[in-house]
């Protein structure tokens, strides 16, 4: 009894929110709403894509821009991989063929999907980890562009630019949501566990974690592969979720939205990153009510477009002035001991505000 | 012969637009460490003004003029509004901040002009061409490379001979000791990004009127160029990235003079390819700059 009180006792912060959202998912269930089970049903993957960057950007301090990438090679993967025969000679006709003849269920498509996107990761991103900090920028954002050019130029298999249709409908509200758990519970279990701990040590001290011993490079590069497969696994959700898509969904406006996510939460703690992903899927769903009614009630003349991203533009950079830390930067919510240590500034930074 | 003097004609015109791209980027970079996501966007705001400004037959000069102070002004804004306050903050926080003007920007034109094309008249002039030798030479090339040469001619002149443009290159060097000699950071920043304004609203000018419309989403294809030019060529200095832009603008025409068409498709890919790998093998860049302090705010 007292073990299991132990248990609780440390992990309050991770059941706080597994209990939240296994309650946002029934109640989502239980409405009968189907505009709610459809927005529900998206929040849930991007919480999975927002966990996904926050185990590599949260404890290496690196910004990625890369990982949309990784959910584009994980939806077409996994689309590929689970299409009947038949529809994927309609939709691809020059296919491969040890692609065009098998067809696997979901689980083993959206895991392969996960497995493939890590693979990517693990090939390429290696020489990244290596590079100091505007230089990875620089390179995770040519990575991206890369992915990019060439998803929406291999005709033979993702249907170039085009939108690739027939894709089977598996993920519904449940799947999403039961990933989702699993997820959150992956992200607090990475954070605390050693590798994580000698990622954080890194990220705030260089020189003394490579001091202590610490293959600094080895360990991002091993949160890098986990966070790409935990990406492939939310891009092979969606897919299945959306069954038809073009790969100019995983460029630079979704990864607009699954930064603004991270930013706002606070990309240093995992529960920063899920009260991210509650805060702007609210006011994001909000907003774009908004636009639609305005442009179907025809009280303007013209089409408002864009107003959306806008606002949410201009709430990142206020947010980045006034709290840059985002709204839970530092011990997680609900934990006991929740301390409030300032995010740590490069010590030259530092010297220089206190002179 | 001649097939070899067009090619370098049409590079060096390329290469030149290229190179001014690279430099307004550069500028910034070099005191902040900040890769301006949003300077493609300034490079749309000259467009959109110099389609804002067409309407009354004003002497196509005044248009461009127009477009470059507009792109100036929003630059110093962006700067003053969204990059000062987080500029002791981490170097992602600034990274992250330049890509939310830049969907700020970018949604705005969307917004309040329109998600369509939108032409602007081009001085017909521009598009002729001129012969001679069994070269043509067309007059926007011709244009293109007199206003760049003229532009980094003037800058140099400026970081040269202005005591303004000797603190601004002090400060991509060292920028605590330029402070500690009581140069005002504030000011050198903002110059900075007036700076870097100018160039975008000039190769903005010189690249609508190429294209001969503008869209919302007519930077980014400048700011790739701009950012691979950067890293190729050296970010710790400017003549790098001009070095990068030239050498960038030879490599495109080159590419699509000689690759087949169905690889042609993936050139992007490739470019970025290189760009990984300067940055994993060369980080300095092919020009290396001179002694650079870490990144202070």
């Amino acid at each position: 009894m007292n073990h299991l009180h132990g248990i609780v006792r440390s992990n309050r912060s991770m059941l706080l929110f597994l209990g939240l959202f296994a309650l946002i998912a029934v109640a989502t269930q239980l409405s009968g709403v189907p505009l709610m089970q459809r927005i529900v049903t998206v929040m849930m993957i991007n919480l999975i894509l927002v966990l996904g960057l926050q185990v590599f950007m949260g404890n290496s301090g690196f910004l990625s821009f890369v990982h949309i990438g990784f959910m584009g090679i994980g939806a077409y993967t996994s689309a590929l991989l689970a299409m009947p025969v038949r529809a994927k000679s309609a939709a691809l006709p020059t296919l491969y063929p040890f692609l065009a003849d098998i067809q696997l269920p979901f689980l083993p498509a959206v895991l392969l999907a996960a497995l493939v996107a890590a693979l990517v990761a693990a090939i390429f991103g290696y020489p990244l980890m290596r590079l100091s900090e505007s230089a990875a920028a620089i390179a995770s954002f040519a990575m991206l562009v890369i992915i990019h050019v060439v998803l929406s130029q291999w005709s033979a298999v993702t249907n170039g630019p085009r939108t690739l249709f027939g894709v089977l409908r598996y993920t519904d509200l449940m799947t999403a949501a039961m990933w989702a758990l699993v997820i959150i519970a992956v992200a607090y279990l990475f954070k605390r566990s050693t590798l994580g701990l000698k990622l954080r040590a890194s990220r705030d001290n260089i020189h003394a974690a490579y001091s202590l011993g610490i293959n600094v490079v080895v360990v991002r590069w091993i949160a890098f592969v986990i966070s790409a497969a935990i990406c492939g696994l939310a891009g092979a959700l969606w897919a299945h979720f959306i069954t038809s898509f073009a790969p100019g969904a995983f460029y630079l406006a979704q990864t607009f939205v699954v930064l603004t996510m991270l930013i706002v939460g606070g990309p240093r703690t995992v529960s920063g990153a899920v009260v991210g992903v509650l805060a702007v899927t609210a006011v994001h769903e909000g907003l774009r009510h908004v636009e639609n009614t305005l442009n179907t009630s025809g009280s303007l003349p013209f089409q408002v477009v864009g107003l959306t991203e806008v606002l949410l533009a201009a709430a990142l950079i206020v947010m980045l002035a006034v709290r840059p830390g985002g709204l839970i930067q530092s011990g997680e919510a609900g934990s006991p001991k929740a301390r409030t240590v300032p995010p740590q500034q490069s010590a030259h930074v530092a010297a220089e505000e206190a002179s | 012969m001649q097939t070899f003097l067009q090619f370098i004609l049409n590079a060096l015109s390329l290469g030149s637009i290229y190179a001014l791209m690279a430099l307004g980027l550069v500028i910034v970079f070099g005191i902040l460490r900040l890769v301006n996501f949003a300077y493609g966007e300034l490079i749309m705001v000259a467009g959109y003004a110099w389609f804002a400004l067409q309407g009354p037959g004003w002497p196509w000069v005044l248009l461009a003029v127009g477009a470059v102070i507009a792109a100036g002004v929003v630059s110093v804004l962006t700067e003053r509004v969204a990059f000062r306050p987080v500029r002791s903050d981490s170097l992602n926080a600034m990274l992250v901040t330049s890509f939310a003007v830049s969907t700020l920007l970018q949604n705005s034109a969307l917004l309040l002009v329109s998600p369509r094309a939108r032409a602007v008249e081009v001085p017909s002039v521009l598009n002729n061409s001129i012969e001679f030798g069994g070269l043509r030479l067309g007059v926007n090339d011709l244009v293109t490379i007199v206003v760049c040469g003229a532009v980094l001619l003037a800058l140099g002149a400026l970081l040269r001979r202005t005591t303004l443009g000797i603190a601004l290159r002090a400060a991509a060097d060292d920028f605590r000791m330029l402070r500690l000699l009581g140069v005002r950071a504030d000011k050198v920043i903002a110059t900075a990004f007036a700076i870097s304004g100018v160039l975008a609203g000039v190769v903005g000018v010189l690249w609508i009127t190429r294209i001969g419309a503008v869209t919302p989403t007519v930077g980014a294809a400048p700011l790739l160029i701009a950012l691979i030019a950067v890293v190729v060529g050296g970010m710790n200095g400017l003549a790098g990235s001009i070095v990068g832009g030239y050498l960038l603008g030879t490599l495109t025409v080159g590419l699509q003079l000689f690759l087949p068409q169905e690889v042609l498709a993936f050139r992007d890919a490739f470019i970025f390819a290189v760009v990984i790998i300067v940055l994993v093998l060369r980080p300095q860049g092919l020009v290396k700059g001179r002694y650079s302090a870490e990144r202070v705010a």
